[in-house]
């Protein structure tokens, strides 16, 4: 069991490290004025974005085990926190993690 | 090497008071006590953030781990699911590439590419000279990198202390942490556009194919929002 692990974690790495060592090595003759510059620039918003609200949406994880209506009444009232406090980024995120908490120990 | 002072000044970004330092440290400490519950030892859990240090590809692997996913498998998935470091590096290379800096730095350094530090970078690149970006980069990357091993640590002999509800409220930290920072910085049309998309795309298509969704989502929103912003300005 332990070399089995030893070796999954090289297999995430590896699989992880590969798409890093790409952006190095495509990136090598891309100037940062350029459009393909930019296209990737747009790309690499959006993927993130695309994951984080797939994160949300569609967790894995403990997180798909909080009911859809508790993961969204916490989005909501993050976004609130986040600019009735100015666009502070601490309030929100350490607040979303006692709602929820708080939240899921009432649901179950 | 590495210039010491550019090197400090990317470690000390990570210090600031909303950081994304504070999302990466918690989620990092549900990721250890994951790994635990799932039977690695200490030593391999601090091996696999040394190694893979990306939370979603971490995910992905304990998920696969479960339901006893073959070796094949659990590449494939967790290459998809953190393909979406390819453009998060093609984005910030450029930013960092000086001809009198040796490319060792840029091969060793892409392994610091994380959503965290990729935001810090992005915040504060222009205040730094061009020629010594990527040392200010690679201290960027080792803050946040030691603080995810050091996270793993915790949340790895935290496990024990930390009940079902405490560990599902650090699970959310960082996708909301990273989803107000996504809002915070919509300020072109390009860019809000490729968020905006993104968020809505990504959910969209994992209706087709879960697998395949954040990268097929943000490939379409990303080349969406470029047309746009080309159109409109930015």
């Amino acid at each position: 069991m332990a070399t089995n692990i030893i070796l999954i974690i090289l297999v995430t790495s590896f699989a992880t490290y590969i798409s890093r060592f790409l952006g190095a090595f495509t990136s090598e003759k891309i100037v940062e004025t350029s459009k393909i510059y930019k296209w990737f620039n747009c790309v690499a918003y959006s993927t993130l974005a695309a994951l984080i609200s797939r994160m949300l949406i569609f967790p894995s994880g403990d997180l798909s085990d909080v009911h859809y209506i508790l993961r969204i009444t916490v989005i909501l009232l993050s976004i609130l926190i986040f600019y009735v406090t100015k666009r502070n980024l601490v309030y929100p995120t350490v607040l979303s993690a006692i709602i929820l908490a708080t939240l899921n120990s009432f649901a179950v | 090497m590495i210039n010491p002072k550019y090197f400090l000044k990317g470690v000390l970004c990570s210090r600031k008071f909303d950081s994304p330092a504070i999302a990466l440290g918690a989620s990092f400490i549900a990721i250890g006590a994951l790994l635990k519950n799932l039977g690695f030892t200490i030593q391999e859990s601090i091996l696999s953030t040394f190694l893979t240090y990306a939370l979603p590809g971490s995910l992905v692997m304990a998920e696969s781990m479960l339901i006893g996913a073959s070796l094949i498998n659990i590449f494939l998935a967790v290459w998809l699911v953190n393909s979406r470091l390819y453009p998060m590096t093609v984005s910030i290379m450029p930013l960092l590439k000086h001809e009198s800096q040796p490319r060792w730095k840029y091969y060793l350094s892409c392994h610091f590419v994380a959503v965290s530090s990729w935001l810090i970078l992005k915040s504060n690149y222009e205040e730094i000279e061009k020629n010594y970006r990527i040392d200010f980069w690679i201290g960027i990357g080792t803050a946040t990198w030691l603080i995810a091993i050091f996270s793993t640590v915790l949340g790895y002999y935290a496990a024990d202390f930390l009940n079902k509800d405490m560990i599902i409220g650090l699970t959310i930290v960082n996708p909301i942490y990273f989803m107000c920072a996504m809002i915070g910085v919509m300020k072109t049309i390009q860019l809000s556009s490729a968020i905006l998309l993104g968020a809505i795309l990504g959910p969209i298509f994992y209706f087709i194919s879960p697998e395949w969704s954040v990268l097929i989502g943000g490939v379409v929103a990303g080349t969406v929002a470029y047309l746009i912003g080309e159109k409109y300005g930015n």
